[in-house]
């Protein structure tokens, strides 16, 4: 049985099924992130240590701000890869695609040798209540970028396969993608400043 | 945002190099204003400014928000009235526990 609406628009929605889905889950994600910024806020407010003001003194700010450029280029290769499907330039989308996963993956990198430095100086979720919500909303943050990246090899390599039979379905598997993608570095933009700058 | 023309879609290619420029600037502007001799209301004001900026270059035209369709806007407006409000939660806490 064929699924409906994956390529074609619902007249009432004005788009397809998948599409709808995706920023329904999105919308889930924000109140999951908005949930633990509210708990950092509350932290922040009842602070009487200054845990927050020495723990954000702590971070590496060189590091998280070439992470936040990698972030931001993965988004601009992200969409590279959907014009190119659009423009029917199928090398030029796995190479935009793969340059995604690519930079995916340095920030990866770069987040272990940050955690890895903290751990060597002993600093843990138990250290304070900043490093507490540090681990848990960039650890939580990580495993979205993690989640995204097998997505993306899936599409890069196995799924890729759908590029010639049904190229309209995965341009809007891809759209779909790059939406979920760029919530993700929507989430890091305020991350960064909130954990790392204030 | 699922119509598109050859032309449109190398059109908005100009537009997404451009909002990289400025993810790029805003994100150095922001490390800059970190330095700033303020206070912690003012330096919170200018960063979450500055970011939420930058977060609606990156919903308006990466994830196409500016030319979306009313069914993702009315969910998103929904979502956002819950996340004020679960933002406000915490300020709610304390203004009660100071009127103890």
């Amino acid at each position: 049985m064929e699924i409906p609406y994956n390529v074609e628009e619902r007249q009432d929605t004005g788009m397809f099924n998948g599409k709808l889905g995706i920023w329904l889950f999105l919308a889930s994600e924000v109140m999951l992130f908005g949930g633990l910024f509210s708990a950092y806020v509350f932290l922040r407010m009842g602070d009487v240590t200054g845990a927050f003001n020495s723990g954000s003194s702590e971070l590496n700010v060189p590091l998280a701000t070439f992470n936040t450029l990698v972030l931001i280029s993965s988004s601009v290769t992200m969409i590279m890869s959907w014009v190119s499907l659009k423009l029917g330039e199928q090398k030029k989308f796995k190479q935009y695609l793969g340059a995604t996963l690519l930079l995916a993956a340095v920030f990866l990198v770069v987040k272990y040798f940050e955690y890895t430095a903290k751990f060597h100086h002993g600093i843990f979720p138990e250290t304070s209540t900043f490093f507490a919500i540090y681990f848990t909303l960039t650890g939580l943050h990580m495993i979205h970028i993690l989640g995204g990246m097998i997505v993306i090899f899936y599409f890069l390599v196995p799924g890729s396969k759908m590029m010639n039979i049904e190229p309209e379905r995965f341009t809007n598997r891809i759209e779909i993608v790059g939406l979920y993608w760029h919530f993700v570095d929507l989430v890091w933009i305020f991350l960064f400043p909130v954990l790392y700058l204030l | 945002m699922s119509k598109h023309s050859v032309e449109d879609i190398k059109k908005s290619v100009k537009v997404y190099i451009g909002v990289f420029a400025a993810l790029a600037v805003l994100t150095v502007v922001t490390v800059a204003a970190s330095y700033l001799d303020l206070s912690f209301g003012e330096s919170f004001f200018l960063a979450l400014t500055i970011a939420s900026i930058k977060g609606t270059l990156v919903a308006g035209y990466f994830m196409h928000l500016f030319t979306e369709r009313t069914a993702v806007l009315a969910v998103l407006g929904l979502t956002f009235f819950f996340l004020i409000t679960i933002m406000f939660l915490p300020f709610m806490a304390f203004t009660d526990q100071s009127a103890i």
